[in-house]
């Protein structure tokens, strides 16, 4: 827009008749703003190449290279040695293939039970939120906290309470309702995942409380007035004008919940250490172990270029939906 | 931390390697006209390890010294204390991107593992003389630098062996001797351990990977084994390997003298807590704890130390000959004064000095263990500990690979039998299995 808008001011200020000395100023003024544009897209063009491009094209490389301990420093002499990362790495029958492939799966469960339950509160969180009551902004913020605490902060909080000893959850299961005798473990055994989950979606809902509040803003109050003078039950209202009215923001919404909840590694890694429970080994933290704990680079990097791959089909799988559910609408 | 992040992290580091690649690795020219202070006005960066009770105590220990290596030689020396949770990463991050200090310490098990990285300045020549030579240093704790006949590319700076403290008024609570043999331990650890006021035989930081790795490597030597085969290749399905794990193992699993809960101790300075604490009977741990249990109101006349008893029949080994080093990173722009730097902390003085605060034992030929001073019991226990129990660690290049996988399996063992899950020989056995096969790719 901008362009046009130079291109026609440069246009109207310059005399119809050529001359030949008006000539030069006109062509620099037109160029100048043809390329305004490009400059200021510049700044994001570089980082992005340094930010994204970069780092995945380097990322590729080192998927293919022996690239452990004995190379680190001079990574160009690492050996080259084809796709055999990939095969360690889809290689079932091994160890690191099979705690990939575990992992992978754990890590599908998590994501969609995160994402499940992030979007259920959001959603519900909203409903409740859109009519007005004394009090409404007080939770509106009380909600959001989670989202603006930094993400350290809530995590570690969330350890101390989890702590089998002195933590607050088994001092108020054992000590204080007596639900249990035994003080159960929350950091390791099969119900570190559950501590997983549970502090990734006090993490994840806000987020989609926010989008899913927003959305619904934009819904016309005359809408539900029309369909209950219809007939409509609350419960028709909620499904074909709330959710109907909300889908372009859900599937949105679902689906960078899902990429960020996949690659989830801030909440394991400070929750749990290097060296998770099994139950809660994600992989992205399998990953970092194979090249930061292996010190085995290049199939830490094979393993990350598949969960890119996996995630990039993801999204085409996504966009696709999308269109025919646009084409359908 | 984003699989983005991580990514990008790759990335810049690949970057800057590259353009590390470019840096002077040699000697500096003077920068001083002062022939005494040659680099005066250099600025070197220093990342220490945690080896007392805290980051901030350590800084005030340390801060004092690099003062008066400035006021010496007109260097100054930045300093960050860096948890050892973080050190081999950053390290690592360092040594690739040719970006991190111009000194920095590391744990002597991993000191060949780093050395065939080549990121460091190997002590050789003119530079092993320049910070005094070989001979300064004694000989165990010179065995802690590598392999025999390679160039070391870290010193010894704090020596230490581990040991088994136990707390005198518990044992003469309960009419016991220090124990002698594993046997006696275990006897001992049951006599003491009654879960309902919180009184417990043994306390260890079972969720740590470095500690489980250690009592592994301890206990496959009292059982006559090692980790590695002469040729320096892992071989972890041994019988006396399995045993090493075992032995640890039972202690939560099948003998109950330790809290379950230890379990998710992933730091070594919170079973040195517990055992402060005063309810506890026992605690394997290395000689720098002094220092911490100091910290937390523990004073040397409250416990005692002994070797870590072997089983009966098995090899009197205690230990392995465990420390803290200090390297150069070989890409230094001021390698001169980095020697300067290094010779002054493995002087005499200083290594007297740091020792003594941070209760470890000098490495340094004649200095004296002053942290003992007072305490020539101890010393002596130290001494024996050191001379007559404790073995080299394995001097060969995947020795942290098998710190990773070895006492992660550990640690994801003791996971297990803290929420109930009976440990198995053949559990044991699967896990080395496994250990062992990840070790082909690293």
């Amino acid at each position: 827009m901008s362009s046009t808008l130079v291109e026609l001011e440069a246009v109207a200020t310059v005399p119809r008749t050529p001359a030949s000395g008006a000539q030069k100023p006109r062509r620099k003024r037109l160029a100048w703003g043809r390329i305004t544009p490009y400059l200021l897209i510049l700044p994001a063009i570089l980082f992005e190449l340094l930010v994204h491009v970069i780092p995945m094209v380097v990322g590729v490389w080192m998927s293919f290279i022996q690239l452990t301990q004995f190379y680190i420093t001079n990574w160009l002499s690492a050996p080259f040695v084809g796709f055999d990362n990939f095969k360690i790495a889809l290689d079932f029958t091994n160890p690191l293939g099979a705690q990939l492939a575990q992992s992978f799966g754990l890590t599908l469960v998590f994501t969609i039970l995160t994402v499940g339950f992030s979007w259920l509160f959001g959603m519900a969180a909203s409903i409740v939120l859109q009519r007005k009551f004394r009090g409404r902004g007080l939770l509106r913020t009380l909600f959001l906290i989670p989202y603006a605490i930094p993400a350290y902060a809530g995590i570690i909080t969330w350890k101390f309470i989890l702590q089998r000893d002195t933590g607050l959850l088994n001092e108020l299961l054992v000590n204080n309702l007596h639900v249990v005798n035994d003080a159960p473990f929350w950091l390791i055994g099969d119900n570190a995942f559950w501590s997983l989950v549970i502090v990734s979606v006090w993490q994840q809902w806000p987020f989609a409380f926010l989008m899913t509040m927003a959305g619904m803003q934009g819904i016309p109050e005359e809408l539900y007035e029309a369909a209950a003078i219809d007939g409509a039950s609350v419960w028709q209202q909620m499904r074909h004008i709330t959710l109907g009215m909300m889908r372009p923001i859900n599937s949105v919404l679902l689906l960078l919940l899902f990429l960020w909840t996949f690659r989830e590694f801030n909440t394991p890694f400070v929750l749990f250490g290097a060296r998770p429970a099994d139950s809660a080994n994600l992989l992205v933290v399998n990953i970092y172990q194979s090249s930061f704990i292996q010190w085995n680079f290049g199939l830490g990097a094979a393993m990350s270029v598949l969960l890119m791959l996996f995630l990039i089909i993801v999204a085409a799988l996504w966009a696709l939906w999308n269109r025919k559910v646009q084409r359908d609408a | 931390m984003k699989i983005r992040i991580l990514t990008a992290g790759a990335a810049a580091l690949a970057l800057m390697a590259g353009l590390a690649g470019c840096a002077s690795g040699g000697g500096e020219a003077p920068v001083s006209t002062d022939a005494s202070k040659p680099y005066a006005g250099t600025t070197l960066k220093y990342w220490a390890t945690n080896q007392g009770p805290s980051l901030d105590a350590d800084a005030e220990i340390l801060q004092p010294e690099l003062d008066k290596f400035e006021e010496q030689t007109g260097i100054k020396v930045d300093l960050e204390v860096i948890p050892w949770s973080d050190m081999t990463n950053n390290t690592l991050a360092a040594a690739v991107s040719g970006q991190g200090p111009d000194v920095v310490n590391i744990g002597n098990t991993n000191a060949t593992t780093l050395n065939t990285t080549g990121a460091f300045l190997p002590f050789e020549g003119a530079d092993l003389e320049a910070i005094g030579g070989k001979d300064k240093f004694i000989e165990s704790a010179w065995q802690s630098t590598g392999p025999e006949g390679v160039p070391p590319t870290s010193l010894p700076l704090y020596s230490q062996v581990y040991g088994l403290f136990y707390n005198k008024a518990l044992f003469e609570d309960a009419g016991l001797e220090p124990p002698t043999t594993w046997e006696e331990l275990v006897a001992a650890a049951k006599a003491i351990t009654n879960p309902d006021t919180g009184t417990w035989g043994i306390v260890a930081p079972a969720g740590t990977v470095n500690v489980a790795m250690h009592i592994q490597y301890i206990f496959a030597a009292q059982a006559g084994g090692s980790p590695f085969d002469k040729d320096g290749n892992p071989d972890f399905e041994t019988a006396a390997n399995v045993e090493g794990v075992r032995q640890y193992l039972d202690l939560m699993s099948k003998d109950h003298v330790m809290n379950p809960s230890n379990a998710q101790f992933s730091d070594g300075g919170q079973a040195t807590t517990e055992f402060a604490g005063g309810k506890i009977g026992m605690y394997m741990a290395q000689t720098g704890n002094v220092a911490g249990l100091r910290s937390n109101g523990m004073d040397t006349d409250q416990y005692g130390v002994v070797p870590i008893p072997a089983p009966k029949g098995g090899d009197p080994v205690g230990s392995f000959i465990a420390g803290t080093n200090i390297s150069i990173f070989k890409n230094t722009k001021h390698k001169e004064a980095a020697l300067e730097f290094v010779k002054f902390m493995t002087s005499e003085e200083e290594s007297e000095i740091l020792n003594k605060a941070f209760g470890t034992l000098p490495p340094v030929v004649g200095v004296p263990a002053s942290a003992y001073a007072d305490d020539p019991e101890l010393m002596d226990m130290w001494t024996q500990i050191l001379s007559e129990n404790a073995i080299p660690m394995s001097q060969v290049p995947t020795v942290s690979a098998y710190q990773a996988n070895v006492g992660g399996g550990v640690v994801g063992l003791f996971g297990q039998a803290a929420t109930g899950t009976e440990i198995t020989d053949d559990a044991i056995k699967a896990m080395l299995a496994e250990a062992q096969q990840k070790m082909a790719t690293s």
